[in-house]
């Protein structure tokens, strides 16, 4: 009874007297090191938008001085132009950066960690030291990968995808020591990553408070936590892969050499073994995130709960049998592309099923056009064109002529930016008040919105054409060929495309930080949301709950008839509702 | 069209494309299905005071159609796609009587080996490699390779006769991509993959390296000439010639 006002009041009283370097710095607490996964992510998802930047100069304008770029070194742009070697690190370190240190981060470092405790009911994470480690290994990784593009040959040449032999031998790619940084980065990565899978499915299996049972969860609950599963059985094969990388850099062993009886396609099948489960890991948070937002937004159940729990579980176990649809021309054997095609496009099933759920739950619904909706409701529109455009390159006959042509770098694109990105962004607005226990600004976060959805497609979408016409991924200057001159003018209008959304960005950052110091305090429940973390002050104080509170339902009952608000708490007991029988997993 | 799909120009380019098309459209109707859907919502259901969503939780009839309709679509898909896909890269997929030639890829070019006369590819070694004299490796204690006509960055194929590659590479993976054939294949250090195609329109184009391969990567061009069956008898007749002066001078 009366849980959020005696929640709240407890939270007030408890007394935290921490120095600093355990509050801010070495801190154990769930929500900080959110916080710290945060600035850190953001950090990189900033340099992989420069470095991004500078690829779509050298795409739009070819061989001119960049602006800004004689402040380069003579190996990398003399004079401002950017030279080839310098072209694949960019594109090599673009790729890498967002993918591991920026999508992937933000969503399992930053929202795992912050939402999981908060969301289920519990003070703090299984392991709170755990958790800790996971984040300064991150930090670590990050610090290698980013210390690789100032060693003297420069950083990683051989593609995010680091295709064996190019980047095992230093003869063949010109870099060594970038080489070898990129694996060790890639290594502790691997561990932050299990490190923080471990204490995910530990903290969601133990400690939900009583009355919280698994379909009680709100689905970025599930979502985080089936990608917890993902990471921890996929990210050790990538690890495992580096150190075999970083052995044959460093200590001459022969696993990807045939001449010395080792395999070349070995890589690709550890790479990518780790790579497809990881593309889930990439946006199995951000839908469960998206149906959160929807539902608030909307002010209605989610339509089909259990269809997307399932949806969420299916694509997880399918993602483990689709690999090979990296590779149908790789040279593997040509059968296996049938069964692999066969599995990729089963997966359009349960992703076409939550695109029907979340326009399910926008049905009839009465919706509230905050920002984290604009991206909830952005995230649904461009993930769609993302899953339809993998159907493509599903297709064995399709993805031969498709293969490795700026169609993939448009669909990767339309899933990780127009999918993962968006629900981010979203993400980021919606929990601020509870991190920050201030509001981001209302209208600067919509001119944010709708600027970067316009550049978005400006940029993104024209890649589709650049593909079908056949240009290839990689290319330091297309105009090689004579059939890519044509496409000149299309490049160019997608680099300033790129410029403007980057420069769009801005609007985001200031509007992060600036909030963060004088925006507008934020109440207790700012969306009118139903979950666990909105019973809490603004910012949640350290350790949550004094007592951990009571569920008595699942946390998206909007508009239910005969409420006079259109939303029902979690926590609320309604004369109707029985004490749960579950108790505290956990020792309160 | 330059934003399109370029000219079709071997036999598979026209069911390469259909499939492409297919796709587009169910694809398509999706895609319109559910953004107009998403704008009618939109608009439709905005928050008005005085309104309230209407409470449901779902609808499994709902569910089993947006489940179904799908899963056939993939299925059907899968099943047509699967036919082509055994046609173009089965493993019994070479037309019998294809012409050979031998492409062999390195940093950063290209280098196509034709039969000669005799129609039968030499032996290669990859240990018997030298940039200069021998840059594919060609075994001379084989007979067979005798006759071998050996070209730097120029593809020569006949139209109307199916063509089968054999796929090396020196050094690291390298992919072979004519577009207008709508055909892709990597080579790949340690293997010998096959890739066949028919030309079907004789002209001239470009053969481009599609895995990143190093920092030349980008100008890993060759250029390919598809001739009549006529023309390309007159080519290989007179480089066998020349390769043959060339040899007792």
């Amino acid at each position: 009874m009366t849980t959020v006002a005696a929640a709240s009041h407890t939270a007030h009283a408890h007394h935290d007297d921490r120095s600093f370097i355990k509050k801010y710095i070495f801190s154990t607490d769930h929500k900080i090191i959110g916080i710290q996964f945060l600035f850190l992510s953001l950090f990189f998802l900033l340099v992989g938008g420069f470095l991004a930047m500078q690829i779509r100069w050298q795409l739009g304008f070819p061989g001119k001085p960049m602006p800004g770029g004689s402040l380069l070194p003579e190996t990398m742009a003399p004079g401002g132009v950017i030279l080839p070697e310098y072209y694949i690190q960019l594109v090599t370190m673009h790729g890498t950066f967002m993918v591991f240190f920026a999508i992937m981060l933000l969503l399992v470092g930053v929202y795992a960690n912050f939402l999981i405790p908060l969301k289920i009911g519990a003070h703090d994470m299984a392991f709170p030291r755990i958790n800790m480690a996971s984040f300064w290994s991150a930090f670590a990784a990050g610090g290698v990968m980013l210390a690789s593009m100032y060693v003297p040959e420069g950083a990683a040449r051989a593609g995010w995808t680091m295709y064996a032999p190019l980047s095992a031998r230093e003869d063949l790619s010109g870099a060594a020591l970038g080489q070898q940084l990129w694996s060790v980065s890639i290594i502790l990565f691997g561990l932050s990553s299990v490190l923080g899978s471990l204490n995910y499915i530990t903290t969601v299996i133990n400690n939900r408070a009583p009355g919280m049972t698994w379909f009680r969860m709100p689905l970025s609950i599930w979502a985080l936590f089936i990608t917890a599963i993902l990471g921890l059985l996929a990210v050790p094969v990538l690890a495992g892969a580096a150190i075999m990388l970083l052995f044959e850099q460093v200590l001459g062993t022969h696993f990807f050499d045939p001449a010395a009886g080792g395999q070349v396609l070995l890589w690709q099948h550890l790479f990518w073994f780790f790579g497809h489960p990881e593309v889930y890991i990439l946006i199995l948070p951000a839908m469960g995130i998206a149906s959160d937002l929807i539902a608030n937004g909307s002010r209605k159940p989610i339509f089909g709960y259990h269809s997307m729990v399932f949806a969420i579980c299916g694509i997880a176990f399918l993602g483990w049998i689709v690999w090979g649809h990296h590779m149908f021309v790789s040279g593997m054997n040509p059968t296996l592309g049938s069964s692999f095609m066969v599995s990729t496009l089963l997966i359009a099933v349960p992703s076409a099923i939550k695109v029907f759920n979340w326009m399910g739950t926008m049905w009839r619904g009465n919706l509230r056009f905050h920002v984290p909706m604009l991206h909830g409701v952005g995230f649904v529109a461009m993930f769609t064109i993302g899953g339809l455009s993998g159907i493509f390159m599903a297709a064995t006959p399709v993805d031969m002529f498709i293969h490795d042509t700026y169609f993939i770098v448009a669909h990767i694109h339309y899933v990780l930016f127009g999918g993962s990105l968006f629900a981010i962004f979203g993400a980021i607005v919606y929990w601020f008040p509870k991190m920050f226990g201030r509001m981001m600004n209302e209208g600067w976060g919509k001119v944010h919105f709708w600027l970067t959805m316009l550049f978005y497609n400006m940029t993104f979408f024209p890649m589709h054409n650049l593909g079908m016409a056949g240009h290839m991924r990689r290319l330091y200057d297309p105009n090689i060929y004579d059939f890519l001159k044509p496409l000149q003018p299309l490049n160019t209008f997608i680099s300033i495309s790129a410029f403007l959304l980057f420069g769009s960005q801005i609007i985001f950052f200031v509007n992060f930080w600036w909030s963060m110091f004088k925006g507008k305090k934020a109440p207790l429940n700012p969306w009118e949301d139903n979950g666990l973390e909105w019973t809490l002050p603004s910012p949640a104080p350290h350790g949550n709950w004094e007592t951990p509170p009571t569920v008595y339902r699942g946390p998206y009952e909007f508009s239910v008839p005969g409420m006079s608000e259109d939303y029902l708490p979690q926590t609320k007991k309604l004369p109707t509702d029985r004490e749960p029988a579950m108790t505290p997993a956990h020792g309160h | 069209m330059a934003w399109w799909l370029p000219a079709q120009a071997s036999t598979f380019a026209g069911s390469i494309d259909k499939g492409f098309l297919a796709i587009l459209i169910i694809t398509g109707i999706t895609f319109v299905l559910v953004e107009v859907g998403l704008i009618v919502f939109v608009i439709r259901y905005r928050a008005r005071p005085g309104r309230k969503a209407h409470y449901t939780h779902g609808s499994t009839p709902a569910e089993v159609i947006w489940t179904a309709i799908p899963a056939v679509t993939m299925v059907i898909l899968g099943i047509a796609s699967n036919g082509l896909w055994v046609k173009i890269k089965g493993r019994s997929s070479v037309p019998a009587g294809a012409y050979t030639i031998g492409v062999h890829a390195k940093q950063f070019e290209w280098w196509f080996t034709y039969p000669g006369p005799d129609g039968k590819l030499g032996r290669v070694k990859q240990s018997l490699i030298d940039k200069t004299s021998n840059p594919t490796g060609l075994d001379p204690d084989d007979p067979a390779s005798k006759d071998d006509i050996v070209v730097r960055n120029q593809l020569h194929v006949p139209t109307g006769h199916p063509v089968v590659l054999y796929l090396s590479a020196e050094d690291v993976i390298h992919s072979f991509y004519v577009p207008q054939f709508r055909v892709r294949q990597d080579a790949v250090p340690g293997l010998e993959i096959r890739v066949w195609f028919e030309a079907t329109v004789p002209g001239n184009y470009e053969l481009g390296c599609s895995m990143l391969c190093g920092m030349g990567h980008y100008k890993m061009r060759a250029q390919v000439f598809a001739h009549t069956q006529a023309d390309f008898d007159t080519w290989a007749a007179d480089r066998a010639a020349k390769a043959k002066g060339e040899g007792t001078s």
